[in-house]
Order: structure tokens, then sequence, then C-alpha cells
């Protein structure tokens, strides 16, 4: 039967806050953030695109925004953001098959995770400026 | 193909708690796997069209293979985004009212944003 007495000694759900940051943990609220971002950032798409099908004038204000400095630190956030989320997303993609979920290669996909997003993130760049 | 997850009852019920059953979960697996080639085809457009101005930006959509792709992209991320932020509201928001308004904001931006996008696509693909 059922021992009632030994409930009490089972650990409560604990809150966020007391668990040291992992990683991992970091990776899962940053896929989060980053879908966040990029619905709020469609808003930027919608912007360029429908001031595209407006007319030239209407478009100049759009690119020109772009072409700014701020413009560009957006794209780049922007961009960081899409190859963060696709590379988290491939990574929910290898546990849905049912592989990674050992410690080690969660740990390990966490990692690759954000060192591939950046490395990507800067190649992008790179041809962004090359064939500017 | 699609493997129903669902027990009986819930099968007839067709509700869970989002009250759709596995169809969010299965079709933001889906969307999920198309934005991949279509995300990355997308961000190669944006590469291949910058600084060549109104003019660069007409001229390739008025390629139906570019207009096709980019409608592709619309719908495939405004639909999976549209998943994604009802499970995020679900997940954080519990006032019953609040949901549901939350949820109706989220489906109202999906959809403006789907529009705002096909119709600019389509007007510019068919010539202006
Ligand atoms: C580029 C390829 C993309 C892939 C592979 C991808 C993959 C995924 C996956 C697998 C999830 C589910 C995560 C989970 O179950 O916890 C997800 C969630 C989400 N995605 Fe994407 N996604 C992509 C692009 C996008 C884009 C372009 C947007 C927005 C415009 C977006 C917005 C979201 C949002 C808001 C969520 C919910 C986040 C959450 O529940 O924590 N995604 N994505």
């Amino acid at each position: 039967m059922a021992d009632l007495s030994r409930k009490s000694a089972r650990p409560l759900s604990p809150h966020l806050q007391i668990y040291r940051p992992m990683l991992t943990m970091m990776m899962s609220i940053v896929h989060r953030i980053t879908g966040s971002a990029l619905y709020v950032g469609t808003l930027l798409l919608v912007w360029w695109l429908v001031a595209a099908a407006a007319g030239p004038a209407y478009f100049e204000v759009a690119d020109g925004f772009f072409g700014s400095i701020v413009g560009q630190l957006i794209l780049f956030g922007y961009t960081w953001a899409l190859l963060h989320h696709m590379l988290g997303g491939i990574r929910h993609f290898i546990w849905d098959f049912g592989h990674g979920h050992g410690a080690e290669a969660r740990e390990l996909l966490a990692k690759g995770t954000l060192a591939g997003s950046i490395v990507l993130t800067i190649l992008v760049w790179i041809v962004v400026i090359i064939l500017r | 193909m699609k493997a129903d997850i669902r027990t009986p009852l819930g099968r007839v019920r067709g509700l869970g708690s989002a009250r759709d059953g596995t169809g969010h979960f299965w079709r933001q697996r889906l969307t999920a796997a198309s934005n991949v080639p279509l995300l990355l085809y997308f961000v190669v457009f944006l590469i291949s069209v910058q600084g060549t101005g109104h003019a660069g930006l007409v001229a390739a959509l008025q390629n139906p293979l570019n207009a096709i792709a980019m409608l592709l992209v619309v719908i495939s991320a405004v639909v999976h985004m549209r998943i994604g932020m009802q499970v995020i509201i679900e997940d954080y928001v519990h006032a019953e009212g609040l949901k549901i308004l939350l949820l109706m904001g989220n489906t109202f931006f999906a959809v403006f944003v789907g529009l705002a996008l096909v119709f600019s696509i389509l007007k510019i693909g068919f010539g202006g």
C-alpha cells in the first residue's frame, strides 16, 4: 500500500530561481525569446514589403531605415535570432526522434546551438558585406 | 503518416486543453521543418536584393519562382509563429478572460501579418 508518510519527504516542485543557471536551460529560454523576437520582427518585413508594394517613394523611407546604422544593427540581431532559433528547432527535431537526451548530449547540443548560431551569423554578414 | 496518439475518448471529443487535440503539436513540427529551407532561402533572397533599390526588388519578385517561394515563406512562418505564441500565452496566462483576449489578439496579428505580406508580394508579382 502507499505509504503516505513518505510523501512529505519528497521534494516540492522548486521554483526557477533556486536552480543554478545551466546552459541547457538558458538555451531553452533563449529559444522562446528568439521565437518571440522573430514574431514581433515580422512587422519589419511587413513595413518593408508593403512600402515596396505602395511605390518607390514609400520604399525609399523603409529601405533607408534598414540601411542606417540602427537598421543594420536590428537586421544583424534578427539574423542571429533567426539562426539561433533555427538551430534550436533542429535540436528539437533530434529530441523528437528520440536522440540526444543524455546529459552530455544535451550539453553538447546546447553548446553547438550557441556556437553555431554565432558562427553562421558572422558568416552571413561577411557575405552581406562582400556583396554590398 | 500522421500517427494519432489520442485516446478514443479524446478523439471523440476532439478536444484537449488547447481545444485542438494534437493538431497544433503536429502543425508546429510540420512548419518548423518547412521553415528551415524556406527561411534559409529568405536570407539568401534578402542578400541578393540588398542595395538594388525598389526596381531591383520589384524585378526579383516578378520572377514567379521568387514570388512563390516568398509566399511559402510567409505562410509557413505565420502559421508556425501563431501556434508558437499560443503555446507561450497558454504557459504564462492563466486568467481565462485575459487568455482568450490574448489568443484572439495573437490570431489577429498573425492574420494581419500574413495577409499584408501575401497581398504585397502578389501585387508586386503581378506587376505593380
Ligand atoms: C527557421 C526555422 C525555424 C525552426 C526550425 C523553428 C522551430 C521551432 C520549434 C521546433 C519550436 C517548438 C519549440 C518547443 O516545442 O518548445 C518553435 C517554437 C516557436 N517558433 Fe519557431 N522555428 C523556426 C522559425 C520561426 C520563425 C521565423 C518564427 C517567427 C516569425 C518562429 C516563432 C516561434 C515561436 C513564437 C515559437 C514558440 C516558442 C516557445 O514555445 O518557446 N519560429 N520553433
